[in-house]
């Protein structure tokens, strides 16, 4: 009689609430398995601690699905395997994330100091220590200069004429090959203006001819951001202008402008920072050298992507060139971070407030 | 009854003063109007112009050594488009290409598409913004710094797996290996996954975030589990966008080319197995082909270019559609 009671009781408890997996328990499931993973490891004599961790996240997956499958039901079982597979894709792409961030930094920090970003690489040859990178430091910054000072009144003059103008047609056409334009490759830029620039107008190589093929990278991010920046102004602003008297052109410069243009601001950074780190187009259209070279209208000039390059390309495995590379890539990184962060701090502090 | 009293707004008085209405209506009379509105649509038409000029000069330059070419420009298994006569053929590249820039999809559509769900439905809900936040910042970090990194970092790591593949799956002989440095497409297409899938976890992030609430809910209320809500509701009103996504992706992969130049030592040859050094890319060849390359050699070059650019305009071009075809989502920031 209790006996068939308690039998009823448990039966309805578990039509409501079925036996659950202690909270604690997708810990224990990993750390068992990454134990588990180490023993199989350390026993077969593998090498490659990506073995390891793979054995570890299969038996992570397969074991919450065996034990969940025994205590809740297949159903609650499916669903701790989805939890688990998402927690195991996000270890697996953080790591290699993660290790990057750390060779460049434990790596770069070897040559990096105040010598490494004054001098430049004139009288060192590629496979001995010393030297730096202040000219491709120059380079970069007059490349993506001038690369800016071309995309950002033609990009913001599209975004204008496609919010504030655009109808029909022509618009649509601006639109889609805006879109299309975002996926060049960087490459066939670089090849557009080689085609040109070098084949055509027979002129040698120089920082120029790499900023027109960065500003054709630049132009796409730039139309598209300030377009989603100009949407957010709110029509009120240019109806109480207009009806105020004011001319359009001026609506916009005085009105639209102004009031979107830390967003703007936001979106030219972010394009800046993705064609600083451009290589292919420098490496086709301004080669690259190792001297100061300030002039980007005329001769070879260096810039930091390329100079991680050719460091380590040209250098057949020297330590010195590698180190050199790795700084390099820190000090390219730590730029390209820098405006990325500031940029975000612009956007949040200038975000329209309603 | 004239026309002013059905519609006051139209011009009342027809003939020449109409159609100076007209254009004030517009708002374009005044000089300076005329002049902006000029400037701004001559900016969109010159974007058009180069994107035609971009096509056009680089099929002018291919056209002048294709007539030259010796060699079948698509099965030729050879590059050598300085020797008189030149033969040169991109089928080797055109295999690479694809072959990587499709293993990296494949491999990191899962991946990304499971960070975007982490992000928005599994991570504690103070952890998704600074993650959200971390990934886009990944997104921003150069080409070339992961090409040092894979060459460097992730090569040497790759041997212990491609022996472990090779005596699992070598049978197989397409992950076959004879032990020369992991400097294959298949790590080629490792690195190409991990430098994609910044962009495929943001644009999958925004289309899961977009899920209407209510259908969520629903599911949740008859008693789904998550998974349940995730694969009845989510995933069903993603896939178009993921499939976008994934798309942006691939042609991001398909034109990489530093990550490749660093990690892979290129032959011109097409292996059965992907784990033997060997093979190219069509962006890998271009960089490494041009120091050597005189002006021939270079139209040869932007010939291979000229190609890369149609497959990934015609990616491309297919991404933009679908995420066009879908008017609610707009969150498309590539």
């Amino acid at each position: 009689m209790t006996h068939a009671a308690a039998r009823a009781a448990q039966a309805r408890r578990s039509t409501l609430q079925g036996a659950r997996l202690p909270r604690w328990s997708p810990w224990a499931i990993a750390g068992g398995s990454v134990v588990a993973a180490v023993a199989v490891g350390l026993g077969a004599g593998l090498d490659s601690r990506i073995q390891w961790g793979l054995i570890a996240a299969l038996l992570f997956v397969l074991g919450t699905y065996a034990i969940a499958a025994r205590t809740e039901g297949r159903r609650q079982a499916r669903d701790r395997v989805a939890t688990s597979v998402v927690w195991v894709a996000f270890v697996v792409a953080v790591i290699p994330l993660a290790s990057l961030l750390y060779a460049t930094v434990k790596r770069g920090v070897k040559v990096f100091n105040g010598y490494f970003l004054s001098h430049s690489m004139g009288v060192v040859a590629d496979t001995e220590p010393g030297g730096g990178i202040y000219h491709a430091i120059i380079g970069t910054l007059e490349q993506v200069g001038i690369a800016t000072l071309i995309s950002v009144p033609i990009g913001a003059l599209t975004a204008i004429y496609l919010v504030e103008y655009g109808r029909g047609k022509l618009a649509a056409a601006v639109t889609f090959f805006v879109d299309v334009m975002t996926g060049i490759p960087s490459i066939v830029a670089g090849l557009f203006i080689l085609s040109f620039w070098i084949l055509i107008l027979d002129l040698g190589p120089s920082g120029f001819a790499g900023s027109l093929a960065l500003s054709i990278l630049m132009m796409p991010v730039v139309v598209r951001s300030t377009e989603e920046m100009l949407k957010l102004v709110p029509n009120e602003l240019r109806e109480a202008s207009l009806a105020l008297g004011v001319p359009k052109w001026r609506t916009i410069l005085k009105v639209v402008l102004p009031t979107s243009v830390g967003g703007i601001t936001t979106g030219v950074m972010l394009a800046i920072a993705r064609i600083t780190g451009e290589t292919a187009p420098v490496l086709l259209l301004v080669w690259g050298t190792g001297f100061i070279n300030n002039n980007p209208f005329e001769g070879a000039q260096a810039s930091l992507p390329l100079y991680i390059y050719q460091q380590y390309a040209n250098s057949a495995g020297s330590n010195a060139a590698y180190d050199r590379a790795w700084a390099a890539a820190l000090a390219l990184i730590a730029f390209v971070m820098i405006l990325n962060l500031v940029a975000r701090g612009i956007a949040r502090w200038k975000a329209p407030r309603h | 009854m004239d026309t002013t009293t059905k519609n006051p707004t139209a011009p009342p008085v027809p003939g020449p003063l109409g159609a100076e209405q007209k254009r004030a209506a517009r708002g374009a009379t005044r000089p300076g109007d005329r002049i902006f509105l000029g400037l701004s649509r001559g900016s969109g038409i010159l974007l058009l112009l180069i994107m035609a000029a971009i096509a056009a000069f680089l099929t002018y330059r291919a056209a002048i050594v294709l007539t030259k070419d010796q060699g079948n420009f698509f099965t030729t298994f050879e590059w050598n488009p300085t020797m008189d006569p030149p033969v040169f053929g991109i089928a080797v590249l055109a295999f690479g290409t694809v072959v990587s820039s499709v293993i990296a999809m494949a491999l990191a559509v899962p991946v990304a598409v499971s960070i975007a769900l982490f992000i928005t439905h599994y991570a504690p809900r103070k952890l998704g913004g600074p993650i959200a936040y971390v990934i886009d910042l990944l997104a921003a970090v150069p080409s070339i710094v992961y090409g040092l990194w894979g060459a460097l970092v992730l090569v040497p790591h790759m041997n212990g797996l491609f022996g472990w593949l090779d005596s699992y799956l070598g049978w197989t002989g397409i992950f076959e290996w004879q032990g020369g440095a992991p400097r294959s497409l298949l790590t080629a297409s490792v690195l190409l996954a991990i430098m994609i899938l910044p962009i495929i976890t943001n644009v999958s992030r925004e289309v899961f975030r977009q899920v209407p609430k209510m259908q969520e809910e629903a599911a949740l209320a008859l008693g789904a589990t998550r998974w349940e809500v995730i694969r009845m509701s989510v995933l069903p009103f993603g896939r178009s966008g993921v499939i976008s996504a994934s798309m942006l992706g691939l042609g991001r992969a398909l034109g990489e080319t530093m990550a490749v130049a660093t990690v892979l030592s290129p032959t011109f040859e097409i292996h059965a197995s992907l784990l033997d050094p060997g093979g190219g890319t069509f962006a890998q060849n271009i960089a490494s082909k041009f120091g050597e390359a005189n002006e021939q050699g270079r139209d040869a070059l932007i010939a291979s270019g000229l190609v890369l650019f149609l497959i990934t305009l015609l990616v491309n071009g297919a991404a933009r559609a679908i995420i066009a075809r879908r008017k609610e989502y707009s969150g498309a920031s590539a």
